[in-house]
């Protein structure tokens, strides 16, 4: 893995329409900017980019959990996204983020049953990729459906991948539309 | 006095390794930190809105230290700075201006070795709004290889009656610095340019 840069960002609100957010609502973001090894090339095998899914989800969950600030355990969601250069496709995002890059990434928050959502685009640098979030046991909570943006003005270059994962510590700020909650969840099946 | 109502904070942090040049030893880290603050002067004017820097003291110490905690913790560590604020569209380029004096002196009290003028920038602008935050050496303006930038913004602000406030803090110069120029050891550090 060739990598350029990395690129945090922890957001914390304390207030909306003047309302206390009370914890404040936390969620972070690491991405990493690396080179794509099959840019302008036709790759059958794209075992290369797996294999970097891998341990991006190691570096990349370290780093979001590090800027969270908070315990492993404490974590509630999760999600990943990948912003591919112009001289990419859209499949070397798919293997970055799905065969290989969620188990390490469970391991750094301490497990996670549910899926982890996941966006994926092509694009050119300081394009906008929004990373989805949920909960990380019970896809179906629905204070945790939430997402965050990510712009960085020099990336991707035509031939960089940007990576990025996102935790989260709790909900949306101030959530009132119903639905499952974080404390009615069995955790068994990764949906409820 | 206005009360500072913050409604978020933000922290980005840029771990640069290389960018397609030899990689240093120590990458270049650099830091913004972000709040959004209620504009108590959104939609009228106001003439004397003065008050408002010293009520903004504390979150510019706070926001100096998060720079500093993003950073590593050690203040030590900081070479470069620079200051900026995105005024909601309710609001006047005026507003923005309060951010100054505030802002600059929060870095310059963390920083033991600040001589320098922070270099700021500041606009009215929508919610997403982009900016620009120059950055120099905190010792010496003229150090060349520290003439740097960081963009910054915050997705969901400011709304039309909010300030976004920014400070921003590097660990170095340009990563593959190259064009001459006073160099951070040279520096006599006694008049805040050289």
């Amino acid at each position: 893995m060739k990598l350029r840069k990395i690129v945090t960002l922890v957001e914390e609100t304390r207030t909306e329409m003047g309302r206390e957010v009370s914890p404040p609502a936390r969620r972070s973001l690491a991405a990493a900017v690396i080179a794509n090894p099959f840019a302008g090339v036709w790759a059958e095998d794209l075992s290369e980019l797996i294999e970097t899914g891998e341990a991006l989800g190691k570096l990349l969950g370290d780093e979001a959990l590090a800027a969270l600030g908070c315990a492993a355990t404490d974590v509630e969601g999760y999600g990943k996204a990948a912003l591919v250069g112009e001289l990419g496709e859209l499949e070397h995002a798919a293997a970055l983020l799905h065969p290989k890059l969620g188990a390490p990434l469970r391991t750094v928050i301490g497990g996670g049953k549910a899926l982890v959502p996941s966006s994926k685009a092509i694009g050119r640098a300081g394009e906008i990729l929004d990373v989805p979030l949920g909960h990380k046991d019970a896809a179906y909570v629905r204070s945790h459906f939430d997402g965050m943006r990510l712009r960085i003005s020099d990336a991707p270059r035509p031939g960089e991948i940007v990576v990025a994962v996102a935790l989260q510590r709790t909900g949306r700020p101030l959530p009132r539309v119903g639905g499952l909650t974080h404390d009615e969840i069995e955790g068994a099946d990764g949906l409820r | 006095m206005p009360e500072v109502k913050v409604r978020k904070t933000l922290v980005q942090v840029e771990t640069i390794l290389h960018e397609g040049g030899p990689a240093p030893e120590v990458p270049q880290k650099r830091a913004a930190a972000m709040a959004v603050i209620e504009n108590p002067y959104a939609g009228g004017y106001v003439e004397d809105i003065q008050p408002f820097m010293k009520d903004l003291e504390p979150l510019g110490a706070e926001m100096a230290q998060m720079c500093i905690d993003a950073l590593g913790g050690d203040a030590s560590v900081i070479e470069g700075y620079g200051k900026g604020a995105i005024v909601g569209v309710n609001g006047e380029i005026e507003h923005g201006a309060l951010w100054h004096v505030p802002g600059g002196y929060a870095m310059r009290d963390s920083i033991e070795k600040s001589m320098a003028i922070v270099p700021s920038t500041k606009k009215v602008g929508a919610a997403g709004t982009r900016l620009d935050v120059p950055v120099t050496h905190t010792n010496a303006s003229y150090v060349r290889t520290h003439y740097d930038a960081v963009e910054v913004g915050v997705p969901d602000a400011p709304r039309p009656n909010e300030l976004v406030l920014v400070l921003v803090m590097t660990t170095a110069g340009r990563i593959h610095a190259r064009i001459g120029g006073l160099t951070k050891d040279q520096v006599k550090g006694e008049d805040g340019l050289r």
